[in-house]
């Protein structure tokens, strides 16, 4: 118990630690490394819970991808990191706002569900009543009661890939691409013509 | 007896044994690393009909090791305009992690720092964090060709992640377990049973999914790791080395011993998830009544031979084949290892519920 205290009160302080230093550090590319921390600290977080699955999905989705692909982006930018800064006191306000209302959402659902469990008519855990992993678990309540939300959150992802992939998408004429079925198919006769140059003239066109 | 038990089971006496353990697993790999390493080079030098290091100590082989001096005694040179903390993070990351994923790799019976339930999916979480590393060192250089370099290797690594996700997933449904230990006593009794073949007789059809998913494995776990034909992060014709232009001394030396732990994990992983990790090829009745200590180290034998095998195959593709283009490589991961294994999980789903075992979990 004292171990598992000692790991949460780590964890917690480095997550929000992180947390803070993602919008207070100067140089961005330090904000999505202190964002990836905060990330894996919270994956910690899930672990103390039991939540394995989730912990290690947190890791492997956010961490392993998505924020690989934040950090791509940011570290290609050229931003003038001063300048970046100087607009600090005219979005504080906004941000303390908007900071604050999620805070107080956040406060009011703890309490809530402190106060009498998560939402009440939902069926008891069911790994509380014949012993799986919460991995089985998670998979048999998504494939089985949430199915189609499960594919319709699928489909909305689709959609924003194939947007994405409209919106970025150029044919640039006269890109010589590889074919490799005609470099294969490609033989000594039709890859290689024989000329006759007369001396002094050389090959015209 | 009753006062040591009591005395393993408070927190102080779990954390005293869970660190010995992990410092026995690190002190195994690193002795390990030290003879793989002179291992590639020799393997290398073979097929390049050389002699490879033959100076230090007989045959060569205490090389690894005045290599390691070598590194440690030399000064550590941090470029002017580096970013000073994300430089030396960057090498102490990539070896902590590529040490961290040996927490969850049953090495034998009963073998495992940390026997969990998630285990393929924290070694898919440790692996993806890998590249990380590799992104830091090559930004905080400062510097034209590390910067390059790292970003190849950021694209690269994703790219492979996605097919070796899918592969595993394909073993995972027929294991029906996460649990890398429950993986690796499914495939006992024999070599049939190895899930490169499908995982016993009944499964026998999956041999023609399976292999190629091993040989899909094998090679995307080559591009995973930054290992020759796919080594364009440190393509030395191109880009000098990449991100590891910069480093130095003891930094450079945590990147490479990190990569070369990264290797011979990979090549653990393909041993557990197809090839029965530590369970010998052929039943094992007789070892039935042999010591549990004796018994596991039969089973560790079997492992470290199957892992060694891998790291072999790995070092001669290293010598035979010649380096990627970058966008074959894109064009290998995105167009033709995705979309197979992509069918393939289908087809071991569709397997695992149609099939003769009919959803039996």
């Amino acid at each position: 118990m004292a171990l598992q205290a000692i790991a949460f009160y780590l964890l917690a302080t480095v997550t929000i630690g992180s947390g803070l230093a993602v919008v207070s550090v100067r140089n961005p590319v330090h904000s999505v490394l202190f964002l990836i921390l905060t990330f894996f600290s919270a994956a910690g977080l899930f672990l103390l819970l039991g939540a394995e699955f989730l912990a290690m999905l947190l890791v492997v989705v956010y961490v392993g991808a998505v924020a690989v692909l934040f950090l791509f982006v940011v570290m290609m930018l050229d931003v003038d990191f001063g300048a970046l800064k100087q607009g600090f006191a005219r979005y504080a306000p906004v941000g303390a706002l908007v900071g604050g209302i999620l805070a107080i959402e956040m406060i009011i659902v703890a309490t809530a569900v402190a106060r009498g469990g998560a939402a009440s008519g939902v069926r008891e855990p069911m790994s509380a009543l014949d012993g799986l992993s919460n991995t089985e678990t998670i998979g048999r309540v998504l494939y089985t009661d949430y199915v189609y939300f499960f594919q319709a959150a699928g489909l909305v992802l689709l959609v924003a890939m194939i947007g994405a992939i409209v919106l970025t998408l150029r044919h640039k004429p006269g890109v010589r691409r590889q074919v490799i079925s005609d470099q294969v198919a490609r033989t000594a006769e039709s890859g290689m013509r024989t000329v006759q140059i007369k001396p002094g003239e050389g090959m015209g066109e | 007896m009753d006062a040591t038990t009591s005395f393993w089971a408070t927190p102080g006496g779990w954390t005293l044994i869970t660190v010995g353990q992990i410092l026995a697993v690190m002190i195994w790999i690193l002795l390990s690393l030290a003879f793989l390493l002179l291992a590639d080079r020799k393997i290398w030098a073979g097929v390049q009909m050389r002699k490879g290091p033959n100076v230090v100590g007989p045959f060569g082989l205490l090389q690894s090791f005045a290599d390691f001096l070598k590194f440690v005694l030399k000064e550590i040179v941090i470029p002017d305009g580096a970013d000073k903390v994300v430089f030396i993070l960057a090498p102490l990351i990539s070896f902590v992690l590529a040490f961290a994923a040996w927490a969850v790799v049953p090495l034998a019976p009963g073998w495992v720092v940390s026997d969990i339930n998630v285990g393929v999916l924290y070694l898919l979480a440790i692996s993806s964090l890998g590249v990380y590393g590799i992104i830091m060192g090559g930004w905080a250089s400062n510097s034209k060709y590390p910067f390059l370099g790292s970003l190849r290797s950021a694209a690269q690594m994703v790219s492979y992640e996605v097919s070796i996700g899918f592969v595993i997933i394909t073993v995972i449904l027929l294991a029906g377990t996460m649990n890398l230990q429950t993986i690796v006593e499914q495939q006992g009794g024999g070599f049939w049973n190895w899930y490169v073949f499908g995982g016993g007789l009944s499964n026998l059809p999956m041999i023609l999914i399976m292999v190629p998913m091993a040989v899909v494995f094998f090679i995307s776990a080559l591009a995973e790791t930054n290992r020759p034909p796919f080594d364009l992060p440190e393509a030395e014709s191109e880009l000098v080395a990449g991100y590891q232009v910069e480093y130095s001394s003891t930094p450079y030396l945590l990147f490479m011993i990190g990569e070369y732990a990264n290797i011979v994990l990979m090549c653990a992983i393909i041993t557990i998830l197809f090839f029965g990790g530590w369970q010998a090829p052929f039943p094992t009745p007789f070892i039935e009544s042999w010591p549990a200590t004796a018994q596991s180290f039969f089973g560790f034998m079997w492992f470290f031979a199957k892992t060694v095998f891998f790291f072999f195959l790995i070092a001669m593709v290293k010598a035979i084949v010649p380096r990627y283009r970058y966008d074959q490589l894109m064009r290998l991961g995105w167009k033709v290892f995705l979309p197979f294994s992509l069918v393939a999980v289908v087809l071991v789903a569709a397997w695992r519920v149609f099939g003769p075992a009919q959803g039996a979990i």
